[in-house]
C-alpha cells in the first residue's frame, strides 16, 4: 500500500513537470537544507567550518565512523578540497562528529 | 541484510492526498516523505528539486538525488524528472543562459574552438544514443562492511536517450596536437571557496578520439534539467557517471595524465583480480574507475511482495499465486544476453524474456510469468544477467573501501 502511494505521488508529479521544453534559459531555485545539525558538542564550530561548503545529511547518512575515521574526513576537506580549518578546530569538529554518529 | 526492505519503504507522510500537496511546496524545509533504505541509518527525506520529481535526498547542498527505485518499473528511459542527481561542489549556477554559454577546447591543440550550442546543433551531424548513467558508488550502502561515501541504495542509475555531438568529431575539427595523452573535461560549477579545485575528469585521449563519447545537449528529446547538466553533458557510454561532466563548457587537451584529486585520489579501484580487497588489505595498487559490471534488478518486488499483484491468486486454484516478474539488466556495452530467474534463491535458475532491444548501453527489460504454491510460504528471488561479453552476475559481493562496482546477485524474499 505505502509503495503504491509513493507510485501514485510520483507518477503524478510527472504530469505536472512535463511542461517545460525548449528552454535558453533556466534559472532555478534550490530548496533549503531538510537536514540540520543536531546539537552536540562544538556544534558552533562544527556549524561555522562546514556549512561553507555543504550540508548536514551526511553525517547522519554514514555508518558510524571511528575517531580516525572521521578525522580522515575533516583532512579530506582540507587536503582535496582547501577548506580553510584551523588545526585547533579539526579535534573539535570530530567530537562533534562522534557525537552524532560515532564508534567506540 | 534484510532483502525484504531492499527498495525501503515510504515510512512517513501527512497523509496521502495531503502530503503529496505538502511535499510540492518546498519553501518548507520539514521534509513531508522519508523513506527508508534498507541500511542502518538509512532514513532519507524525499523532496522535489526544480525541473525534477519526487526524489529521494541523499544530499540537499549540493545536490544529490537517488531515483525512486519503482520508477524503472516503467518505461526503460528514465523520465529526465527523475534522473538521479549526483554534485561534488555546492558553487552550481542557479541560472544557465544559453545565449551566453561558450564551449571552449583547448589546450594542446591545433585550433581552439569556441563553441555555442547553436553551433553544435548545426555545424556537426547529430548522433543519438540510449545509454545509462550509473554513479561509481551506486549501491554503496549495501557494502558489508558498510564504507563511508554517499550512502546509496540501488537507484544510483537511470537511462536516457542522448542526442549531442560525438567528442571526436569536435576533437578532430580541434585538431589534437603531437604528444596528446589526455583530454580533460569540467563544466560551469565550482567549489564555494575559490581555493577549492574544481572538478574535472580526464580521459584516454586515445579513446576521446576513438570511441563513441558525445556530449549531448539533450536527453529524451529535450533540454537536460539543469541539475543533470543543461546546457551541455558529456555521455560516456557504458563508463560511470563520474566522467559524465555536467555544464561542460571546457575541454582541455593535455601533454600529460591528470593528477587532481578527482583523477589521482578519487574514484579510483584496487588493481586487483575482481578490483577487490578485503578490509583490512593494504598496499596494493590502485587504476581509475571506468567501465560497468553487468548488473540485473527486479522491478515489481518490494517489502517482501510482487507489487500489484497482491490478487492474482486465482480462485479456482486457491493454492497457487500466478504474478508477472518484471526488471532490467544492463552491462557496459556488449548487449544484455539473458537474464535467468531463480524462485529458490539460486540454486535453479530459468531463462526469462527480454523486452525491446535499445541498444547495448541501454536498460532491457525482462519479464517472466512466476508461479507459486501458497503453501510454501516464503521465497527468494533472484536474477541473473549474463552480457554477450560472456559477464555475469555471482553471489561474490565485491568489496573496496570506496564502495564502488557492486554488481552481485540481487536476492528478493517474498511471501505468498
Amino acid at each position: 500500500m505505502r509503495a503504491a502511494v509513493l507510485a501514485a505521488a510520483l507518477f503524478c508529479a510527472l504530469g505536472v513537470l512535463a511542461v517545460a521544453q525548449g528552454q535558453q534559459k533556466i534559472t532555478v531555485t534550490f530548496p533549503p537544507p531538510l537536514v540540520q545539525f543536531k546539537n552536540g558538542p562544538n556544534l558552533g564550530v562544527a556549524q561555522a567550518n562546514c556549512l561553507v561548503c555543504h550540508g548536514a545529511d551526511y553525517i547522519y547518512t554514514q555508518p558510524p565512523l571511528t575517531r580516525a575515521q572521521w578525522t580522515a574526513e575533516v583532512n579530506k576537506m582540507r587536503a582535496a578540497y582547501k577548506a580553510q580549518i584551523a588545526d585547533d578546530d579539526v579535534p573539535k569538529i570530530v567530537d562533534y562528529l562522534l557525537s552524532q554518529n560515532g564508534k567506540p | 541484510m534484510n532483502a525484504q526492505t531492499r527498495r525501503g519503504f515510504l515510512v512517513g507522510a501527512g497523509g496521502a492526498a495531503a502530503g503529496l500537496v505538502a511535499a510540492g511546496t518546498s519553501a518548507n524545509a520539514d521534509p513531508q516523505y522519508w523513506i527508508d533504505l534498507p541500511m542502518a541509518n538509512g532514513r532519507r527525506p524525499l523532496e522535489r528539486f526544480p525541473q525534477k520529481g519526487l526524489m529521494i535526498v541523499q544530499a540537499t547542498r549540493p545536490p544529490i538525488l537517488e531515483t525512486p527505485f519503482v520508477v524503472f518499473d516503467r518505461d526503460e528511459l528514465t523520465p529526465n524528472e527523475y534522473h538521479y542527481v549526483r554534485w561534488h561542489l555546492a558553487g552550481i549556477p542557479t541560472t544557465v543562459d544559453v545565449n551566453a554559454f561558450r564551449l571552449k577546447v583547448g589546450g594542446l591543440v591545433n585550433k581552439p574552438l569556441t563553441l555555442t550550442v547553436d553551433q553544435l546543433r548545426r555545424d556537426f551531424s547529430p548522433v543519438e544514443l540510449v545509454a545509462v548513467s550509473q554513479c561509481a558508488g551506486n549501491s554503496r550502502g549495501l557494502f558489508n562492511p558498510r564504507v563511508a561515501g554517499g550512502e546509496w541504495a540501488n537507484g544510483g542509475m537511470s537511462n536516457a536517450r542522448w542526442r549531442g555531438v560525438a567528442l571526436k568529431e569536435i576533437l578532430a575539427r580541434a585538431g589534437l596536437g603531437a604528444g596528446a595523452k589526455q583530454v580533460a573535461f569540467s563544466g560551469l560549477d565550482r567549489g564555494v571557496l575559490p581555493a577549492t579545485p574544481q572538478f574535472r575528469k580526464a580521459l584516454d585521449a586515445d579513446f576521446a578520439t576513438g570511441g563513441n563519447a558525445m556530449i549531448a545537449y539533450e536527453m529524451n528529446g529535450r533540454p537536460l534539467p539543469l541539475l543533470n547538466g543543461f546546457p551541455l553533458r558529456l555521455v560516456v557510454p557504458g563508463w560511470y557517471g563520474t566522467y559524465w561532466v555536467k555544464m561542460l563548457d571546457t575541454i582541455d587537451v593535455l601533454d600529460h595524465v591528470e593528477d587532481n584529486f578527482w583523477m589521482a585520489t578519487a574514484y579510483r579501484i584496487p588493481d586487483t583480480p575482481g578490483n577487490t580487497v578485503t578490509p583490512d588489505q593494504t598496499g596494493y595498487k590502485t587504476i581509475p574507475i571506468s567501465k560497468f559490471r553487468v548488473r540485473s534488478f527486479m522491478t515489481n518486488v518490494d517489502g517482501g511482495r510482487v507489487l500489484g499483484a497482491e490478487n492474482a491468486a486465482d480462485p479456482r486454484y486457491p493454492l497457487r499465486f500466478r504474478a508477472e516478474i518484471r526488471g532490467i539488466a544492463f552491462d557496459a556495452g556488449s548487449g544484455i544476453k539473458k537474464v535467468e530467474f531463480s524462485e529458490d534463491g539460486g540454486k535453479t535458475w530459468r531463462e526469462t524474456t527480454l523486452g525491446r532491444d535499445l541498444g547495448p548501453y541501454s536498460f532491457r527489460k525482462w519479464h517472466t510469468v512466476w508461479d507459486a504454491r501458497v503453501g510454501n510460504g516464503s521465497y527468494t528471488l533472484a536474477c541473473k544477467a549474463t552480457a554477450n561479453s560472456g559477464d555475469t552476475q555471482t553471489d561474490v559481493p565485491v568489496w573496496n573501501p570506496a564502495g564502488y562496482l557492486k554488481n552481485d546477485i540481487e536476492k528478493y524474499k517474498v511471501n505468498v
